[in-house]
């Protein structure tokens, strides 16, 4: 019960973003994916890699209300893990044998699709701001990554008040929205 | 202009910010103008969509941040197994023990190789040579000794008869009945059968069949005392490839043991009378008997391949049963031959069952005039 109970708390402060939380969950499972991933020819770096992707899965879950865990947290990203890698190695062409299982698995097929889509939309994202280029791409980003106050963007970037800087603003986000847009597909 | 206005009210609307009047208008307008709704619709997905990007990569960077963290604290290590961590703190705890260890136990190898080199007696070939020379003597004195012996008590030597073959045979019947090869005996005018005791024992044929090469011979000797059974018995089907076998016969004047496996069920040239065994065998092996591990006679050694090492042919012993029903049908004459169907020494150490064997496998020496 108290396990259960401390792994509810985790969960909830992951879905705030709480750097102790995260933490915590990483230490508790990096080991045993970095010794699945080992075992079965994979180096330090997939390892590091499988596993922060497998916490975003679970970060990205959490997040949504909807989602419930109905396993433990170790199980979930082990599962996650395991797919994940799976799938690497077959891309890779280096999938020889059976992937040897250590722990139990749960269907995390799902989850893992909702994640593929959200990565895409991350992607086209990164795309839009990468070719948006200077000042707007830093404009937007203190405006809508950082949340920082327009007064202050006004001043770090050399606006004489907020108004102009807001009125830039606008004319990068239009063009931002253009660009996502012109590969997003709203209908999907 | 326009655009950045609408912008910015549609944002101002999505952030909550605007005042009552503001909102009620704005809201007015949306139902009015559907491009407006389609934009704030759209804007907030904008919004939503670029707030979750943000996240996600303020998290993914956190991520990064955490592990590097604990690989500072030391809580995650990367880069080395805890199986070889292992090892190596190992090593680096009995290093110290270990190379005490080592030495010692170098010197100590030194130290008594070079005892054993000043104890050990400084072999002479002279003396082995001499020693030779002895035995040879010793040899020569004995065969001597034998031969004025066996002039004295050998009646049963034929005279003016020479010895030309010698073989092996064993007995298939206590009653004194011998399997050999055809070949030992043929055109013999005397067989002398010897135990390996040494006692000789007049036989004579009582069935050849040569395109068999198989021999029934009947020891007619008085001093015989028959076996009221034999410890092994005699197989009716062949045996598998891989068994284990073993023979025992007289190549010299001794009984001789040896081993090897079945090698091939087939005899030279596809032959399907006899079957392949690996065996060292030498003149004199002819017509003794081809165990397997069971003590079940599987073959009765014939031939060897000249040109190749350790090829020996057998015949298998269900021909033996072959031979004993034309004995029964031609010649009536024979009491009843009861070949042993069981074998005693099943399951028994090897030593013991060559014990039991040896009395039952006899030297054979043809005469001819």
């Amino acid at each position: 019960m108290k396990a259960e109970f401390s792994e509810q708390v985790l969960l909830k402060g992951l879905a705030k973003n709480d750097a102790k939380a995260i933490e915590t969950i990483y230490k508790n499972n990096f080991n045993m994916v970095q010794s699945f991933v080992l075992n079965n020819n994979g180096s330090y770096d997939d390892a590091r890699d499988i596993f922060q992707e497998a916490m975003i899965v679970l970060y990205e879950n959490v997040k949504s209300e909807k989602f419930v865990l109905t396993c433990q947290i170790k199980t979930y990203l082990y599962s996650i893990c395991r797919r994940l890698w799976l799938k690497r190695l077959q891309y890779a062409n280096r999938f020889t044998t059976q992937v040897e299982s250590l722990e139990e698995t749960v269907p995390i097929e799902e989850d893992l699709e909702h994640q593929e889509k959200r990565n895409l939309d991350f992607a086209i994202m990164e795309r839009a701001l990468g070719s948006l280029g200077e000042p707007c791409k830093s404009l937007l980003e203190a405006y809508y990554l950082q949340k920082k106050d327009m007064t202050d963007i006004a001043s770090i970037f050399g606006y004489t008040n907020a108004d102009n800087a807001k009125n830039q603003k606008y004319k990068c986000l239009i063009r931002l929205k253009k660009l996502f847009f012109s590969q997003y597909n709203i209908g999907e | 202009m326009d655009d950045i206005l609408l912008l910015d009210t549609t944002e101002r609307y999505l952030n909550g910010e605007l005042s009552a009047g503001e909102k009620a208008a704005f809201e007015q307008l949306r139902q009015t103008n559907s491009d407006v709704d389609q934009m704030v619709v759209e804007h907030s997905m904008f919004i939503h969509q670029i707030s979750e990007y943000a996240q996600n990569r303020d998290y993914k960077h956190q991520l990064h941040e955490i592990h590097n963290h604990l690989l500072e604290t030391g809580e995650l290590n990367e880069g080395q197994l805890t199986t070889s961590g292992k090892v190596a703190q190992m090593w680096n705890k009995y290093r110290r023990v270990t190379s005490i260890a080592a030495t010692i136990a170098g010197v100590t190898a030194l130290f008594i190789s070079g005892l054993v080199t000043y104890f050990t007696p400084v072999s002479n070939k002279k003396e082995i040579v001499q020693l030779n020379r002895k035995i040879e003597q010793v040899m020569h004195n004995v065969r001597v000794q034998g031969n004025q012996l066996n002039n004295v008590l050998q009646p049963k030597v034929p005279v003016n008869e020479v010895a030309t073959k010698g073989g092996t045979s064993f007995l298939v019947d206590g009653k004194g009945y011998l399997v050999t090869n055809a070949h030992v005996v043929a055109d013999a005018s005397t067989i002398l059968v010897q135990n390996n005791k040494g006692q000789e024992f007049k036989a004579s044929i009582a069935l050849i069949d040569n395109d068999k090469d198989l021999a029934i011979l009947k020891i007619n000797d008085e001093d015989y005392k028959p076996l009221t059974s034999l410890p092994y018995s005699i197989r009716k089907n062949s045996a598998d490839l891989g068994e284990q076998v073993f023979t025992l016969g007289y190549p010299r004047d001794e009984i001789v043991y040896n081993e090897g496996y079945m090698s091939a069920k087939t005899g030279f040239n596809g032959d399907t009378i006899s079957c392949q065994i690996a065996v060292s065998a030498n003149p004199g092996n002819s017509g003794g008997p081809v165990f397997n591990k069971n003590g079940d006679v599987i073959g009765i050694l014939s031939t060897a391949q000249i040109k190749a090492q350790g090829v020996v042919f057998a015949i298998k012993s269900k021909n033996v049963f072959h031979a004993i029903d034309d004995l029964k049908k031609t010649d009536t004459a024979y009491p009843r031959i009861k070949v042993p169907s069981t074998s005693r020494l099943k399951g028994m150490d090897r030593v013991q069952q060559i014990k039991q064997i040896q009395d039952c496998v006899f030297m054979v020496k043809s005469f001819t005039k």
